[in-house]
């Protein structure tokens, strides 16, 4: 029948008007800046600089390997190394970036360099409020400004620090049990080679140490 | 009391105008009727603006205006104040003195309109004894003011969109003419004050408007149809079409004489309503006879302010009809059936009261509706495909 | 003969010379809306309230529109002439001294006929209803036919227009 079409139109409308005011479905507006919309947990911005404990200059995860230097697009980052070495979150002395920029006005977001980093050390952050009244100086973010916290990471990226950390422990238990086993291959070396006797020259069978799975 | 609260305005103006001599008189009281009319409709402007917006928004799940003042209602002032100062640009090589003019046309003939109009007891500004054909005339000059917008502005979207305004305007004037020649008809008298009069009687407490009877309803169907048409709104607003033709007749306008256009449209829906309250909706009577208490133009007004919300919320279901679309809809089904409307009509008022003429006046018009409808739902035939290549 | 006519009649003439004057034919168009009002508003001074409304519905709203529409749709509205005089206006000027003295005897004998302060006719809408379907209703019926006429011409014009169009 015609005008069936239209009064079932005019009826929708009548529901969404009314329905405004009284369900929170029909009116989905959210009022930035006073409300926010929901975090999600898959959003991503702009990089930084994860570091573990307290200290944001000796528990920096990075070492200055430039693998994301190179990779990155636009070359939006720039990295120097440092010529000496300082101690990391677990005492060993590692090398570190002396100056590790990157200009945000120039990054696509393309998370190349997240990908590509072999220690887990630089991550999308969430963050886009960035707006700034200075076009160039205050778009370039050195080391201070991209070195954040694992805490902040697992409150930014939950799921994803927590598979980051496990992952990293179990690395971290693998080189354990390996250097353990190194060493006591290396004793056991030690203490073998005085009951050697005096050698002909003979092959001798390789040594199968465990090289393989270096990587995780 | 309810005596002095119904005729309040009329009171006020006596009293007033009573400090001049009494050969001033006459002209001091038309000067301040003028006067009320032009404060008081730019005034329900402002308001039906905001509730367009704010309405448009809630229909459309998202908040109106709500930045300035609360929920807000200070939202036309801001847009007054915006199209106070904006520059006004006119076209190098526009017609000057038409384009000047055909704003200043547009709003005088919207505002000549509300003269006949009976806002409440004892309230026409005047009462002219042709007055219904009076707002007809006015309503008409309308489309001459939209060509002179459209030409003068030397573009050819704003040509385009004044020639489809016109072609619309002109095809929808006579449905509108037609659908309150019934009414005309019944009433026996073309001056809204007698329309108003004779729907001003009850039985059981219900009110003798015409819109209330089988011919009454189905020209109120219409009327709204081919006034809908006649002020450019959407579903008809192909004219002024935001998505195709920029602002159709008006894009070369800016600041104040857009303001003027965009006033004229406004004033001019709510004449039209006016005039539909009074023709269908009884004018300045109230629903039902123990309501009659409450002042005559409070009535009047409501009704118009109603129809505007209907102007709105039918604006915000209902998607845009193409010009030929449109044309088709007027030529092919309004028109047949403002006619048999008429005919209906005539039928109504020699058969006499009683329940005979009810059921055989709601049948010939559902009848008329269903068989002219199912034209209208058949659609286009589509065939296969043909090409026509330039050769 | 108050001062409210001959403004009123000023207007008029005003409008209609401007209409044979002015070169661009959109503003011919437009002054002579504006002596179709001036004579609406004639009518409206005499009383004769349904002859003046019906003026304006009918020459401003559907003549002029039709007026304009005719001027865009042909190739009026381009290039304005150069002078609207024409080359020999002799023959015109003949011509319209002709037909003017012809209305001239015409309206001087029918006035001078009548008393010159004579009340004016008090005529309602019901009176020329009832004319026009009591003691004018055969012309009305001829009118009638005339314009379904031109309807039916119009539209038959027009559908051949798009048969040869296919």
């Amino acid at each position: 029948m015609l005008g069936e079409g239209i009064l079932k139109g005019l009826g929708e409308t009548a529901r969404n008007f009314v329905g405004s005011y009284v369900s929170a479905e029909r009116l989905t507006t959210v009022q930035y800046p006073e409300e926010r919309a929901p975090e999600i947990e898959a959003t991503r911005d702009f990089p930084f600089l994860v570091y573990d404990g307290t200290d944001g200059e000796a528990g920096l995860r990075c070492v200055a390997c430039q693998i994301c230097e190179k990779e990155c697009p636009p070359k939006c980052i720039y990295i120097v190394k440092s010529t000496d070495k300082k101690p990391d979150a677990f005492g060993k002395p590692q090398i570190y970036p002396t100056r590790f920029d990157i200009d945000i006005s120039v990054c696509m977001s393309c998370q190349i360099c997240v990908e590509v980093c072999p220690f887990e050390a630089i991550k999308m952050d969430t963050e886009f409020e960035l707006s700034t009244t200075d076009r160039f100086g205050g778009l370039l973010y050195d080391r201070k400004e991209l070195s954040k916290s694992n805490e902040y990471y697992h409150k930014i990226h939950p799921t994803e620090a927590a598979e980051v950390d496990a992952r990293l422990a179990e690395e971290k238990v693998k080189a354990d049990a390996k250097a353990k086993a190194a060493a006591a291959a290396a004793a056991a070396k030690a203490a073998a080679v005085p009951a050697q006797a005096p050698a002909h020259i003979t092959p001798k069978p390789p040594v199968t140490a465990v090289e393989g799975d270096k990587q995780g | 009391m309810i005596e002095k609260a119904d005729q309040i305005f009329v009171l006020l103006s006596h009293w007033l105008v009573s400090f001049l001599p009494s050969a001033l008189q006459p002209a001091a009281a038309v000067l301040l009727s003028v006067v009320a009319i032009i404060v008081t409709f730019p005034a329900l402007f402002a308001i039906s603006v905001l509730l367009e917006r704010k309405g448009l928004g809630r229909m459309q799940n998202r908040y109106g205006p709500n930045r300035v003042g609360p929920y807000g209602i200070f939202q036309p002032v801001a847009d007054g104040v915006k199209a106070l100062i904006k520059e006004d640009i006119v076209p190098f090589r526009a017609d000057a003195v038409v384009h000047f003019l055909a704003p200043v046309f547009l709003v005088v003939v919207v505002f000549m309109g509300y003269a006949v109009l009976p806002m409440g007891r004892n309230m026409t500004l005047v009462n002219m004894d042709a007055g219904l054909l009076f707002f007809f005339a006015i309503g008409a000059s309308t489309e001459l003011s939209v060509f002179m917008a459209g030409w003068s502005s030397r573009n050819k979207y704003s040509l385009l969109g004044a020639m489809r305004a016109v072609a619309q305007m002109i095809s929808y004037e006579v449905p509108l003419l037609m659908s309150s020649v019934a009414v005309v008809m019944i009433t026996g008298s073309l001056s809204l004050g007698k329309i108003v009069d004779a729907q001003n009687q009850y039985t059981y407490g219900f009110p003798h408007w015409y819109v209330f009877t089988p011919w009454g309803f189905a020209g109120f169907v219409l009327f709204a149809i081919a006034a809908t048409a006649e002020t450019n709104r959407s579903p008809f607003d192909l004219p002024e079409g935001e998505s195709e033709l920029v602002a159709g007749y008006f894009t070369e306008y800016s600041g104040f004489k857009f303001a003027l256009f965009f006033l004229g449209e406004y004033v001019g829906m709510m004449g039209i309503s006016g005039l539909a309250a009074t023709l269908f909706l009884g004018g300045w009577s109230a629903p039902f006879s123990w309501l009659g208490w409450v002042p005559s133009w409070f009535w009047f007004f409501a009704k118009v302010m109603l129809a505007m919300c209907i102007f709105i919320w039918v604006r915000g279901t209902l998607p845009r009809l193409r010009q030929d679309q449109l044309m088709n809809f007027a030529w092919k089904f309004v028109l047949p059936l403002t006619l048999l409307n008429l005919i209906v009509a005539g039928l109504w008022r020699f058969m006499g009261e009683g329940w005979l003429r009810w059921l055989v006046c709601s049948a010939i018009l559902l009848l008329a509706y269903t068989l002219m409808g199912r034209g209208g739902m058949r659609g286009d035939h589509i065939g296969p495909r043909s090409y026509r290549y330039a050769e | 003969m108050s001062i409210v006519f001959y403004v009123i009649a000023g207007l008029s003439v005003a409008g209609a010379l401007a209409a044979v004057l002015l070169k661009n034919t959109v503003h011919c168009a437009l002054a002579l809306t504006l002596a179709f009002a001036g004579l609406a508003l004639l009518f409206l001074e005499l009383d004769a309230q349904f002859a003046g409304f019906a003026q304006i519905l009918v020459y401003i709203g559907a003549v002029a529109i039709l007026v304009v529409f005719a001027i865009l749709l042909t190739r009026g509205s381009e290039t304005p002439q150069d002078t609207v005089l024409s080359r020999n206006p002799l023959v015109g000027l003949v011509t319209a001294a002709a037909i003017f003295a012809v209305l001239g005897w015409a309206v001087l004998h029918s006035s001078l006929s009548l008393p010159q302060e004579s009340a004016k006719p008090q005529v309602t809408v019901m009176d020329i209803g009832n004319a026009l379907m009591g003691r004018y209703v055969l012309p009305l019926e001829i009118v009638a036919l005339l314009l379904t006429a031109a309807l039916i011409g119009a539209v038959i014009v027009a559908m051949h227009e798009k048969e040869a169009a296919k």
